[in-house]
């Protein structure tokens, strides 16, 4: 048998591709926008509630961010069995991606200076204007290229929808080994595509870290 | 007062400093140095910030990477020798063989947060040279006895003074019997009433040991007290020569004497 | 209700194996994941390129492929070549490389982020090379990159549940299984996730005491929030969070995004 062949590689690349789009593309910038957006709710949650809200909020998040997403999404899987895996899979990638992108806003709230809130309280704005307009974009700006990290990450993960039967990429290939009975080049394009996607961006996130660390 | 013993100013010099060159990118900081330092003396570099002071020392300690020209030990090729007209790299072997004669004390200590004051007196005596534990053990407590720090053997680091810390590096770097010890600016971030017991102790050394000492100091009066000789550098060259007594009184330079008068 | 807990306690047996498979996964792949990125972060500091430039590589590949492929890749590939790996083994080592992969930049950052001055006294007193890493600037390392390092075990102990993939009998597994007698989803998977809980939370205390004892070591107060605090550094650079992390030294001195 040979060991690789790029005829195969070929063959099955368009169906990865259309998997990767159509699956991990979509699950990674959907799950993304749910946990920037819930994770920033958390954090301002967390600095802005009484205890009995927050300290519940906290512990959930970290409830959630200490156990798997494979357990987690077979949970939600079976608890709604009939909601489609796709959705569930993508709400379950996001708030698990929320629990850490709260804490990188956190630290990027706690960063902006004491001064900038002295500063808006001087000026009579109101709390909830100072965080619009002062607080949380000085603090986006510096979580940029962290929150980013995590994006990657999540892309990496949405593999695990394969527990949920979503058809992924990493499925994808899957399937294509045992219809042809070789793996080899399948899940190795799999993971290039992997590649590809994920380390040029990493590169960008570190080019924009260092520009953002220079003002 | 002028430097008491001055028995051992002779033969083959401790350092020569031969053509060197050494450039940060760039930037040309020593162009063409030349000078010697004679076994036992003790000579004090001095001159404004930026003129190459550290980095002359950092290139003996081999902390730096001599661009070009060569610097010998006891009359031994340091970094690099000539071969066949050709300028070439010794071996790291090699090297450490020279640097081992070598010990420097740093502006910030740079005690091992890791081990205790006597382990930091001790890791080197017992795991370069080879000595046993017992003998690094007794030889480590006579010289923090000397530097008036007998009390703190099992003490950390951390819990001592920046004074304390930087007798005790002095301490260690005289564990290893260096021929040649490299201060630079020792006492620079101490507090002003720290200053006072680290020169002494150095004093102390200058008196009783024959270690050719290589001095970059802001401390004027400590330089006049124990160095045979000044060199006066200015964008790393040698402006003035001259033993501390002329230097610090009747210097010839107008460069000199306009660093003094800030100085002092 | 009292039938879950009778069902619990007639499936305890099997939660203990499942619990026993996820450890072994777990440790194994703690271990090697240690070993490697020991290895590659070296290597990715080395000033020689033959080292430098192949830990660099490996190090790229095996964060930028995914886990589920390299899991994918020992469990069926692997055996095309004629090596036939056990399930439990394709775990460790799918665990072991990738998590590695990310602590080898944790260990690079953390290295690089001794301070300069400790080389150059240790070079001054012509400690060799060997003896200079391992005395003096691993010591002050280690205290360093123990949070991130804590970080990406429990991340590691979280990705043991793809084993649940590959058809074994995980803590994952065994969870699913108890769902299935019991009928009762949220309870059977309320259990499976405490479970991985407790095993993330009894971790990141063991990784507290030890940062603890570290920092010790060096003279230095105790971390910041106390022995019981979850503290989460990113997962990338595994720079400690500036705020989450106040005083520590950021391990991700010219570290490398995912
Ligand atoms: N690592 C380095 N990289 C680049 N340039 C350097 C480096 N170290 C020193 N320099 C430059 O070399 C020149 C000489 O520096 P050096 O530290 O030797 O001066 P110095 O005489 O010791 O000054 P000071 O009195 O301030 O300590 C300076 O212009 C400095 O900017
Ligand atoms: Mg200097």
């Amino acid at each position: 048998m040979d060991w690789w062949s790029w005829d195969r590689a070929l063959e099955v690349l368009p169906e990865l591709l259309v998997a990767f789009v159509q699956v991990t593309l979509v699950a990674t910038v959907i799950g993304s926008v749910i946990a920037a957006v819930l994770g920033l709710i958390i954090a301002i949650t967390r600095r802005t509630a009484p205890a009995f809200i927050a300290r519940p909020v906290h512990a959930v998040m970290e409830f959630i961010r200490m156990t798997p997403i494979v357990i987690q999404l077979l949970f939600v899987f079976y608890t709604f069995n009939t909601v489609d895996g796709m959705t569930l899979g993508v709400i379950v990638l996001g708030v698990h991606y929320a629990s850490y992108m709260a804490e990188v806003y956190r630290s990027g709230i706690d960063a902006v200076p004491k001064g900038q809130w002295e500063a808006a309280t001087a000026l009579s704005m109101s709390p909830a204007r100072t965080w619009r307009k002062v607080v949380i974009p000085q603090a986006l700006r510096t979580t940029l290229p962290a929150l980013g990290t995590w994006v990657i990450s999540m892309l990496k993960d949405t593999p695990y929808l394969t527990v949920i039967f979503v058809v992924d990429m990493v499925r994808q290939a899957e399937n294509y080994g045992s219809r042809t009975f070789v793996y080899t080049e399948s899940i190795t394009m799999a993971g290039l595509i992997f590649l590809a996607a994920s380390y040029p961006t990493s590169v960008l996130l570190r080019r924009l870290e260092k520009r953002l660390a220079t003002y | 007062m002028p430097p008491t013993d001055s028995t051992a100013v002779t033969g083959q010099p401790a350092i020569r400093f031969e053509n060197v060159v050494k450039k940060f990118g760039d930037n040309t900081v020593l162009d063409d140095l030349n000078f010697d330092v004679r076994r036992g003396e003790r000579v004090t570099l001095i001159g404004p910030s930026g003129s190459g002071k550290t980095t002359i020392l950092r290139l003996v300690m081999t902390l730096e990477h001599l661009t070009g020209g060569y610097i010998y030990v006891d009359g031994e090729p340091l970094t690099h020798l000539e071969v066949n007209g050709r300028r070439v790299e010794r071996r790291p072997k090699d090297i450490a063989r020279s640097t081992q004669k070598i010990g420097m004390v740093f502006q910030q200590f740079n005690l091992f947060p890791n081990m205790s004051v006597l382990e930091n007196i001790t890791e080197a005596p017992v795991h370069v040279l080879g000595r046993s534990s017992e003998e690094a053990r007794t030889r480590g407590l006579e010289l923090l006895d000397m530097v008036g720090l007998a009390d703190k053997a099992e003490e950390h680091p951390t819990r001592l003074s920046g004074g304390q810390q930087q007798r005790v590096a002095i301490a260690r770097a005289l564990a290893m019997d260096p021929e040649i010890l490299l201060l630079d600016e020792v006492t620079s971030a101490l507090d002003p009433e720290l200053v006072g017991e680290v020169l002494g102790v150095l004093r102390d050394i200058a008196k009783s040991t024959d270690i050719t000492m290589l001095i970059v100091t802001h401390e004027m009066q400590f330089a006049q007290d124990v160095s045979h000789r000044v060199l006066m550098f200015d964008g790393g060259k040698i402006v003035e020569e001259a033993s501390p007594d002329v230097m610090f009184t009747s210097p010839t330079h107008e460069r000199t004497r306009s660093f003094l008068q800030a100085v002092l | 209700m009292s039938d879950n807990f009778d069902a619990l306690i007639a499936a305890l047996p099997d939660l203990r194996s499942g619990v026993f498979i996820t450890l072994q996964l777990t440790v194994g792949g703690v271990v090697l994941a240690f070993v490697i990125a020991i290895v590659l972060g070296l290597g990715a500091r080395s000033p020689r390129w033959p080292a430098r430039v192949p830990s660099r590589i490996l190090i790229e590949f095996f964060r930028g492929t995914s886990l589920l492929v390299q899991l994918f890749w020992f469990f069926y590939v692997m055996p095309l070549f004629g090596i036939k790996l056990d399930a439990l083994l394709c775990g460790v080592l799918a665990l072991g490389l990738n998590y590695g992969a990310y602590a080898a930049e944790v260990v690079r950052g953390a290295i690089n982020s001794v301070p300069k001055g400790q080389w150059e006294a240790a070079t001054a007193l012509s400690l060799s090379p060997v003896r200079k890493l391992r005395k003096i600037i691993w010591p002050q390392a280690w205290a360093i990159m123990i949070p991130s390092l804590a970080n990406l075990a429990v991340m590691l102990l979280k990705g043991t549940a793809v084993a649940y993939i590959i058809l074994m009998h995980d803590l994952t597994w065994e969870t699913d299984q108890l769902r299935q007698t019991t009928g009762n989803t949220f309870f059977a998977y309320g259990v499976g996730m405490i479970g991985y809980f407790l095993i993330a939370y009894l971790m990141v205390l063991g990784a507290n005491a030890l940062e603890r004892h570290a920092k010790r070591r060096l003279g230095q107060g105790p971390p910041k929030g106390g022995l019981f605090s979850v503290r989460i550094t990113d997962k990338a650079t595994a720079a400690p969070m500036p705020a989450a992390n106040a005083g520590g030294g950021g391990a991700g001195a010219g570290g490398g995004v995912v």
